[in-house]
């Protein structure tokens, strides 16, 4: 076959994990969400906590089934499109995804049927119990996983022998340098992205004038919890810049478009990177900031993209844009979250129409955020799959380029029609808003879901 | 010690892979039997009977295939690219069959759409599965560590047979949990299905039996020669004697034998093919110590799954405890 499978592979599994990413993000943070509100209400005991736990509960399962089937696909994929690779680090990698499945995956799966459809067959407390476990098997997930592809960013601890990777300490292969700053980093991801959904249902139902009790609490929550969260993600994601120029200098001179490493580097603001000449065309930028940002000093050096021979360089312009949509959102969302809490401190929040109409449709955001962030640091490391020891080209399976290409397109057709209808249907179930018996969202016979709360003392 | 490790983690993964066969078939089962129901309401009541428990039963199938990855990263690096084509499909039937359980709910006008993907990509699944084991049966072409046959090897009249038979096998657990968890018009028609299914596992069974000893010298020689024979001949007995078992509480309409006998055949299907290969795990070329990791990394995760295991064991549990007893019809989980 004349069609490169690496090139096929490589989008195969980008657009595969860029699918399956999204639900993690939301499911990881969706789960806490609505643990805490079963434990307000177990406290409490305010009815319309237990309604809003319901009510996105429901939305939880949709998104959690999409979560899980497009994982399963993922920890095949390793095997189908990455054979080499997974022979090379198997080792290495394997055992951290099969801690994932013994401590993660297993509790999620299990204690989600409680979850879903246990309100009214354990007592309360143990239901409350289901949704803390699930929230932290997601979180624990994210650990094992995060572990693994920190590793191949920053890989430690391990030897090469007879051409494969194999552990020697598992404590520096797990703690491995990016680790802790991506574990911070994409679990405060996760819930606020989460709170900017919750966010915007909650402004959503107060434009329309509907279910305002509920509506406050969601308010009250998205704004107050991302006030304090979106501004610790700036410094959380600081300080992983700062740790990536350590060990990936050249992905930070991507991400700063920064060519000449014997210059101070400027803060550019745009630009249009032109890879075949070296430098930036169309470029706006504050001299010496980047520098400040990362060396803290003006005329603090850092390598530049000509360091190294073209062939090692990865592609600026997707890194160069991607942490630029990233951050611009992550300024926004510390703007509007602060702005909220202000004026619900004036006690305005909820009257504030023209703060309430904008924020409705900002439910996107993190996850657009989130995929950006992706985008910088995978991009950011190649041509390497493992960072240094290991060539992305060298990863691929002995398979015909036709079969990844075919695959590759049964995928997006499918994922396109299962994406397409999720988001339709969760809509759909927003649009419905946690409401209660009678109005004829439970008829008799096709009982099913979590639904109504009349029945709960 | 060391040399013992390959042999636990062929133990740990073929553990996982047989509660995964008898987990999520009898929920695939319930999607290959979904187009013989009469009515929308006993889809429901089919579908309401493993709503709770489809994730816990694929996440076996994750262990399966991250175990391989763990315990023998050079036969996963050969078996899936061997499989191509059949792991990605039965990869995408599981995405659809697998949204289909939140998505049917929730959609009206397109609710047939959802029957179509929950009954079509659990059938294709099943066959997938069955494909990939008659290939192993059949072996795959090695060249030193990688996969070196063609897109296609996989594509034999044995190995497609081999799908039928997963597929009724996977049908009579399927019908089989329907007449140990359902009652009214579900369960009768269940017991009529069960029936049929039974006949065709058999049939399956005897075919297998005899076209793989027949097709390959080397299964001939692991069972027909002396001393094998001595030890392995009551497999074919004890399988007789579940069949029979299995027949006669379908007939007397029991609730809970038929499936405990439908598994326990199962079983004995799945001894008949660790018989037939053991201790290769590409057979016929690399077995369970040349595809191992390295020591290091089976101990590391053997720690954990020692550890872990009773405590999976004891969610599982947990989780169909709470949800035990038959459903009505017209009746679910709220
Ligand atoms: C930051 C978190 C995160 C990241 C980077 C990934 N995942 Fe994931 N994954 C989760 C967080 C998660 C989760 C929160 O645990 C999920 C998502 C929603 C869900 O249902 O569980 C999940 C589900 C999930 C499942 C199904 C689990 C089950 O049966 O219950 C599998 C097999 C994988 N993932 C595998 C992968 C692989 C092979 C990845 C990388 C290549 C990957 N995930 C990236
Ligand atoms: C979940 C969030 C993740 C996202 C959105 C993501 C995104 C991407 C993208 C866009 C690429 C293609 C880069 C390119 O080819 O230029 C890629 C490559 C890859 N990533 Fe990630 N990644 C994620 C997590 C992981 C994890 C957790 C692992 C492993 C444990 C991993 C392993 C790989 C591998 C094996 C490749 C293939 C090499 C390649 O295509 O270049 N990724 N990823
Ligand atoms: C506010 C300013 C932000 C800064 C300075 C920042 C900084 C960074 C940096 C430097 C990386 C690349 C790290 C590496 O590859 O080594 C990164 C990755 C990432 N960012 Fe951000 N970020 C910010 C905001 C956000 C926001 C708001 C989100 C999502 C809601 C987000 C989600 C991600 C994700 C998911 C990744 C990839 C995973 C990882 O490497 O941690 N970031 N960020």
């Amino acid at each position: 076959m004349d069609i490169d499978p690496l090139l096929l592979a490589r989008i195969q599994f980008a657009f595969t994990i860029t699918f399956h990413i999204i639900f993690p993000t939301f499911t990881i943070g969706l789960s806490a969400y609505i643990a805490t509100l079963e434990v307000m209400w177990l406290y409490t005991g305010k009815e319309h906590l237990h309604r809003l736990a319901r009510f996105w509960t429901k939305i939880f399962a949709v998104s959690f089934a999409m979560g899980v089937v497009s994982g399963i696909v993922l920890s095949y994929q390793f095997g189908t499109n990455w054979s080499r690779f997974s022979e090379f680090a198997g080792n290495v990698v394997g055992p951290l995804m099969g801690y994932e499945v013994l401590t993660a995956f297993f509790l999620e799966a299990t204690f989600l049927g409680i979850m879903l459809f246990g309100w009214d067959r354990v007592p309360k407390p143990l239901h409350v119990f289901a949704c803390i476990a699930v929230a932290v098997g997601t979180l624990s997930s994210a650990f094992w996983i995060l572990a693994a592809n920190s590793w191949m960013h920053t890989p430690q601890g391990h030897a090469i022998q007879n051409g494969i990777a194999v552990p020697v300490d598992w404590l520096a292969i797990i703690f491995n340098p990016s680790f802790p700053y991506r574990l911070a980093h994409m679990t405060t991801a996760a819930y606020l992205t989460t709170s900017f959904v919750v966010l915007a249902v909650g402004a959503r139902y107060l434009i329309a004038g509907k279910f305002t009790e509920e509506a406050k609490t969601m308010l009250r929550m998205g704004v107050g919890f991302a006030a304090i969260v979106a501004p610790l993600q700036l410094f959380i994601g600081d300080q992983h810049g700062l740790n990536t120029l350590k060990h990936q200098p050249i992905k930070v001179a991507a991400m700063e478009a920064h060519w000449d490493g014997s210059k101070p580097g400027a803060l550019v603001l745009f630009a249009w990177p032109d890879e075949k000449n070296e430098k930036n065309l169309f470029e706006i930028a504050i001299p010496y900031g980047a520098s400040l940002v990362l060396t803290h000093s003006a005329t603090g050096l850092f390598p530049g993209l000509k360091s190294v021979p073209p062939s090692d360089r990865p592609p600026v312009k997707n890194i160069f844009f991607s942490f630029r949509i990233m951050v611009g959102i992550g300024l926004f969302m510390i703007a509007s979250s602060i702005f909220g809490a202000f004026l619900w401190w004036r006690r305005k929040l909820f009257d504030t129409r023209w703060y309430l109409w904008p924020m409705q449709y900002t439910w996107s955001f993190g996850f657009i955020a989130v995929i950006a962030g992706w985008m910088v640091t995978e991009q950011g490391r190649q041509p390497w799959l493992v960072q240094g020891i290991f060539r992305t080209a060298e990863g691929i399976s002995p398979v015909a380029g036709g079969m990844v290409l075919s695959t590759l397109l049964l995928y997006v057709a499918v994922y396109a029609i299962v994406f397409s209808m999720g988001i339709y249907y969760i809509n759909r179930l927003i649009a419905k808003g946690p409401i209660v018996g009678e109005d004829g969202a439970i008829k008799k016979g096709v009982p099913n879901r979590p639904m109504s709360a009349a029945s709960e003392g | 010690m060391e040399s013992y490790l390959p042999l636990i983690w062929a133990l740990v993964i073929g553990f996982a892979v047989a509660m995964y066969v008898v987990l999520d078939g009898f929920d695939l089962g319930i999607g290959i039997l979904f187009p013989f129901a009469k009515q929308e309401a006993e889809r429901d009541q089919m579908m309401n009977t493993v709503a709770p428990f489809w994730d816990g039963n694929e996440t076996w199938l994750v262990l399966g295939g991250v175990g391989l990855l763990v315990a023998f990263p050079v036969a996963y690096a050969i078996l899936m690219p061997a499989f191509y084509l059949p792991v990605t499909l039965m990869l995408l039937g599981l995405v659809l069959r697998g949204v289909s359980f939140e998505f049917r709910w929730i959609a009206k006008t397109s609710k047939y759409l959802w029957n179509i993907a929950f009954a079509g990509g659990s059938m294709v699944a099943g066959f997938m599965q069955g494909i990939i084991v008659g290939g192993m049966v059949s072996g795959v072409k090695v060249q030193g560590t990688q996969y070196a046959g063609g897109s296609f090897d996989w594509f034999t009249p044995f190995n497609l047979m081999c799908g039928f038979a997963m597929i009724a096998g996977y049908t009579l657990l399927g019908a089989t949990w329907l007449m140990m968890k359902t009652e009214g018009e579900v369960a009768k028609h269940a017991r009529k299905q069960a029936m049929i299914a039974l006949y065709a596992v058999l049939f399956f069974m005897a075919v297998v039996s005899l076209w793989t000893p027949l097709e390959h010298a080397r299964i001939a020689e692991r069972w027909f020669t002396l001393p094998n024979f001595l030890f392995f001949w009551p497999v074919p007995l004890v399988t007789a004697v579940l069949s029979f078992l299995c027949w006669h509480w379908i007939r007397k309409g029991n609730d809970t034998m038929p499936f405990l006998c439908a598994i326990a055949l199962f079983f004995m299907g799945y001894s008949g093919l660790v018989i037939s290969n053991f201790p290769y795990l590409v057979p016929p070329t690399l077995d369970v110590w040349q595809t191992a990791a390295v020591p290091a990394s089976q101990i590391f995760s053997l720690m954990g799954m020692l550890f872990m295991f009773p405590i999976l064991v004891g969610y599982t549990i947990l989780n169909y405890w709470v949800f035990r007893g038959k459903l009505k019809e017209g009746e679910g989980y709220h």
